[in-house]
């Protein structure tokens, strides 16, 4: 299925939030998601089906003033 | 030393942890600032990106994180943003920014009171970067927060304490809350100005990311900070507009 990964189009066979992290390379990494604008917790990404379309905000902690 | 929400920071400088040449010069800025407090913020993450790598630095520091929602222009991008650093990072501590132009970074009053009455609903305990605005800082306090941030000028700027008078008023109009000054600062003599009229702390950046030589730059601010701090205490000597002999006249040769 089509989804957009950070403003960037990407295909993946997961069907839910915590699949797609492993399929696109996050599995290890240290990320707060969500799904089309709305903060899924980590523990919520089991149970959260993705959809055609989605768009998905992977951030990580970065520099800051 | 400046206590927010309860806990006690170990200095009055709180110390942004953007535009370092490097991270040595980082840790060596931080190390020689003594700062209480580093900023973080939380950004887009590439598959197999460095997160974990700036996230075990930051942790290496062993300071009280305080991230941000900076570039965030509505209520909903700063609320979804707090809700993502508060999993991160695992503090309720938010740096809330609700930008209201892109050119002055000037923060959006009504979205800023908006988003600090959601967070604070929710526990969040919100440093509201505002301006030197009495009102708003009034309701900023009433949607619930115990900090207030008044910029110094516009973000990156270094332009210092823009509106001395009006900063001076907020703080005499709300003496009992901790108040930072939160960006504009451009050198150290801004700091201790600010800590001369009353302000607990000061959060930085540019200042010392940008200068030639970073870990100088922070430990001048220190020094500047401690300066300011004391005379505060000590009770600063009023202005006045005429001169005044400090040497007595009594005793004054006549020599003519």
């Amino acid at each position: 299925m089509k989804i957009t990964v950070n403003g960037a189009p990407a295909e993946v066979t997961a069907t839910t939030l915590s699949e797609a992290l492993h399929e696109l390379g996050y599995a290890q990494a240290r990320v707060a998601t969500a799904v089309n604008e709305q903060f899924v917790p980590g523990a919520a990404r089991t149970g959260t089906a993705l959809s055609e379309g989605d768009r998905l905000e992977i951030l990580a902690p970065r520099q800051g003033g | 030393m400046p206590v927010f929400y309860g806990t006690e920071i170990a200095s009055p400088l709180m110390l942004g942890t953007a535009q370092y040449p490097s991270p040595a010069v980082l840790t060596e800025a931080f190390r020689r600032s003594g700062a209480g407090v580093a900023t973080v913020s939380i950004r887009r993450e590439a598959a197999g990106g460095d997160g974990g790598a700036f996230w075990e630095m930051i942790e290496g520091l062993g300071l009280p994180v305080l991230p941000n929602t900076a570039g965030c222009h509505s209520v909903r991008e700063a609320v979804t943003t707090a809700h993502m650093a508060r999993e991160l990072f695992g503090t309720d501590w938010i740096k809330l920014e609700v930008i209201g132009h892109e050119d002055t970074l000037q923060p959006d009053p009504f979205g800023l009171v908006e988003a600090a009455r959601i967070l604070s609903d929710e526990g969040f305990k919100v440093f509201p970067y505002t301006t030197e605005d009495g009102v708003l800082a009034g309701r900023l306090l009433e949607a619930g927060c115990e900090v207030l941030m008044p910029w110094g000028a516009p973000i990156g700027t270094g332009m210092g304490l823009n509106n001395v008078y009006g900063l001076r008023t907020l703080r005499a109009q709300f003496p009992e809350v901790p108040m930072v000054i939160d960006a504009g600062l451009g050198l150290p003599s801004h700091a201790a100005q600010a800590m001369e009229l009353g302000f607990d702390a000061v959060l930085l950046n540019t200042a010392v990311a940008k200068a030639g030589d970073p870990a100088a730059m922070a430990e001048g601010f220190a020094k500047a900070l401690d300066a300011g701090r004391l005379a505060h205490g000590a009770d600063p000597m009023e202005a006045r507009d005429m001169a005044a002999p400090s040497t007595p006249l009594l005793g004054l040769a006549v020599l003519e």
